[in-house]
C-alpha cells in the first residue's frame, strides 16, 4: 500500500505508541483520585501538557484537553459565543473551513447569531479586505483556519491576529491541517484560541487540544466536573494524552527538515504529472502551502474515479475532507475557489508523509497517469483529451 | 483499504461514506467497461445524451439497430465508478436485444446483473437506462422521418 492520505491521518508514532503503552495496561488509575495510584496518571498528564505548552510556546494552563479537532472547534466557536453573548452575536469565519467550524457556525445561525462567510481568491487565500469590512461592534469571534485541509493553502493568519486585537476582537484559528507540518510555535500565530489534533501529527486518535490564551473570555461547552480548567469535563484520556504529547516533540523536532523533503518530493509529484498531462491544474500552487499537500484537478474525469482506479492498485487517496466523501456535492472549498461545479469534481488531494518515499512519488505518477488516460479515453466530456 | 470483499451488500445501512464500497463484478466493469467508444454517423441510427443534475455526471450512448435489434451499441461516460460500472452493464445488457426487451431494462435490472451497488449509488443507474431510452427514442425519430410515417 502506498498512502497519500496524510491530511486525513497518520500513523501512530511507534515511539508515542510505545510512551502511552503503560497507561492502558498496568497504569490505569484515574487522574482524578485522590489516592496514589491516581496520582501517577495525573502526573503523567501533567508532565505531557507541560510539554504540549512548550511545543506550543505558551503555559500549561493555556492547554486543554479535548477528544478531536472537532470538539475543539466547537469549544471554541460556542465557548465564545456563550461567553460573550451579552456584548455582540456576530461571528466571521470563512467559506472554507473544515465542516467542524463551518457546521457549527451553521447551528449558531440557528441560535440567533449572525455569521459572515468571507470569500477566498482563485488561490483559496481568504480575503483580508472583506474581513476588515465584515467587522462591526458586534462582533465577538474571528474564526479563519491556518492551513486548509483540502489545498494545504496557508491563510495570513498572522495579519487576521492583528486585525482581530486591534478591534478588540477575539480569534480562533483551526491550525488541525498546519500543526507539526511547519516548523512553528502555535501561539506565535497571535490567535487567542488554537485548535490542533494528535492523529494528524502521528499521534493517536481520539485526542486533540484547544490553546486558550490567558484572559481570552471563554464558557465550557460541556458540563461536568472541573477538569480542563474547568471548560471540557470528563476523565482524561491518559494515554491519548501522553501519546499526543510524545508525536507533536517528536514530530516537531524533525518539522523543517522533514518539510524540506516532503516539498522536493511534492514538486517531484507535480512537476511528473504536469508533464505527462499538462491540462492538470495544481489548486493553490501560486499561494504559500503545507509542504505536503497537493491538490489536483483533471478536467474531464471524476475524481472518485481515480481514487477508485488508484485504490485498485493499492494506492490511497481522497477527494479532499474524508468527512465529505460520499456526498455527491462538490467541494466547497474549491467551489469557492471558483472552480466550476465539474472541474471541483475531477479533483483528488494527494497528503504526502513520513513515510513517503520517492519510489513511491514515481509509482503513484505512474498509476495516476494511466488512470486519467484511461478514464477520458470513457469520458463523454469533450474536449479534454491530450 | 481493508478487505474490499467486505463491502458488497448494498442495504440501506450503508456507512455514508467512501467510494469504495463496490463489489468485485462493479469494480470489473469500471476498470474494463464493456462497450466504450463511439459509432460513427454511417453506423448508427440512434443516439442518447442524458446528465444526472444531482452528482453532475453524463452519458453518452449510441446504438445501431439492425432488423429489430441492438446490433452494435456502445457509450462514452462521465461520472464516478457507479456510473462507469452501470452505465458498462447496461449496454451488456442491452447488446443484441429486441428493441422491445431494451426498453424493458429497468435500473433496478442492472444494479441485480452487477450482484447490487451501495445505496447511494443507486441513482447513477438511472443515468444508462435514460440514456437507453433516449437512443430508441432517437430511433423511432429517425425511422419516422425515413417512412415519412411516425
Amino acid at each position: 500500500m502506498i498512502y497519500l492520505d496524510h491530511n486525513s491521518t497518520t500513523p501512530l508514532h511507534p515511539r508515542a505508541l510505545e510512551a502511552m503503552m503503560p497507561f492502558l495496561g498496568e497504569r490505569w488509575g484515574n487522574p482524578s483520585s485522590p489516592h496514589r495510584f491516581g496520582s501517577e496518571a495525573r502526573t503523567a498528564v501533567e508532565r505531557a501538557r507541560e510539554r504540549i505548552a512548550d511545543c506550543v510556546g505558551g503555559k500549561p494552563s493555556e492547554i486543554v484537553f479535548c477528544s478531536s479537532g472537532t470538539e475543539s472547534d466547537n469549544l471554541a466557536l460556542r465557548g465564545v459565543a456563550r461567553a460573550l453573548r451579552s456584548r455582540g452575536n456576530h461571528l466571521v469565519t470563512s467559506s472554507i473551513e473544515h465542516h467542524a467550524v463551518l457546521n457549527t457556525c451553521k447551528a449558531l445561525e440557528g441560535e440567533g447569531v449572525r455569521v459572515t462567510y468571507l470569500p477566498v481568491n482563485r488561490e483559496g487565500i481568504v480575503d483580508v479586505t472583506a474581513l476588515v469590512a465584515s467587522l462591526c461592534a458586534e462582533t465577538i469571534l474571528v474564526s479563519i483556519m491556518h492551513a486548509n485541509n483540502e489545498t494545504g493553502v496557508v491563510q495570513p493568519v498572522e495579519d487576521i491576529a492583528a486585525i482581530a486585537r486591534e478591534h478588540g476582537v477575539v480569534f480562533h484559528t483551526d491550525a488541525v491541517q498546519s500543526a507539526g507540518k511547519l516548523p512553528r510555535r502555535l501561539s506565535d500565530l497571535g490567535a487567542d484560541l488554537v485548535t490542533f489534533s494528535a492523529h494528524k501529527l502521528y499521534g493517536p486518535k481520539g485526542m486533540a487540544a484547544l490553546y486558550v490564551r490567558e484572559g481570552t473570555p471563554i464558557a465550557a461547552a460541556t458540563t461536568g466536573g472541573a477538569h480542563e480548567h474547568g471548560l471540557r469535563a470528563g476523565t482524561e484520556n491518559v494515554a491519548g494524552i501522553v501519546g499526543f504529547a510524545e508525536a507533536m516533540l517528536l514530530v516537531l523536532a524533525e518539522a523543517e527538515a522533514e518539510g524540506r523533503r516532503l516539498r522536493t518530493l511534492r514538486e517531484r509529484l507535480e512537476g511528473q504529472v504536469r508533464a505527462l498531462l499538462p491540462s492538470v491544474k495544481v489548486n493553490g500552487s501560486a499561494a504559500t502551502r503545507v509542504p505536503n499537500t497537493s491538490n489536483m484537478t483533471f478536467p474531464g474525469v471524476d475524481g472518485e474515479s481515480i481514487i477508485l482506479g488508484l485504490d485498485v492498485h493499492g494506492i490511497c487517496v481522497s477527494t479532499g475532507s474524508a468527512c465529505s466523501t460520499g456526498d455527491p456535492e462538490p467541494s466547497h472549498v474549491l467551489r469557492a475557489m471558483h472552480l466550476t461545479p465539474r472541474e471541483a469534481q475531477g479533483s483528488i488531494r494527494l497528503s504526502l508523509g513520513r513515510e513517503t518515499c520517492e519510489q513511491d512519488i514515481d509509482t503513484v505518477v505512474q498509476v495516476l497517469v494511466n488512470t486519467v488516460t484511461r478514464l477520458r479515453r470513457i469520458s463523454s466530456v469533450e474536449g479534454e483529451v491530450e | 483499504m481493508g478487505d474490499d470483499t467486505n463491502h458488497t451488500d448494498s442495504s440501506p445501512g450503508d456507512p455514508a461514506g467512501p467510494v469504495l464500497f463496490y463489489n468485485p463484478t462493479v469494480i470489473d466493469h469500471f476498470m474494463n467497461p464493456r462497450n466504450v467508444g463511439e459509432l460513427a454517423e454511417s453506423d448508427m441510427n440512434g443516439f442518447g445524451l442524458v446528465g444526472d443534475p444531482a452528482c453532475g455526471d453524463q452519458m453518452k450512448l449510441w446504438i445501431a439497430v439492425r432488423a429489430g435489434r441492438i446490433a452494435r451499441i456502445a457509450f462514452k461516460s462521465f461520472g464516478c465508478p457507479g456510473a462507469i460500472a452501470t452505465s458498462s452493464m447496461l449496454t451488456d445488457l442491452a447488446d443484441g436485444r429486441t428493441i422491445e426487451e431494451a426498453r424493458r431494462i429497468t435500473d433496478d435490472d442492472v444494479v441485480e446483473a452487477l450482484g447490487g451497488i451501495p445505496e447511494r449509488k443507486k441513482h447513477c443507474s438511472l443515468l444508462g437506462v435514460k440514456a437507453l431510452q433516449a437512443a430508441i427514442g432517437d430511433w423511432e425519430r429517425r425511422q419516422g422521418a425515413t417512412d415519412g410515417n411516425p
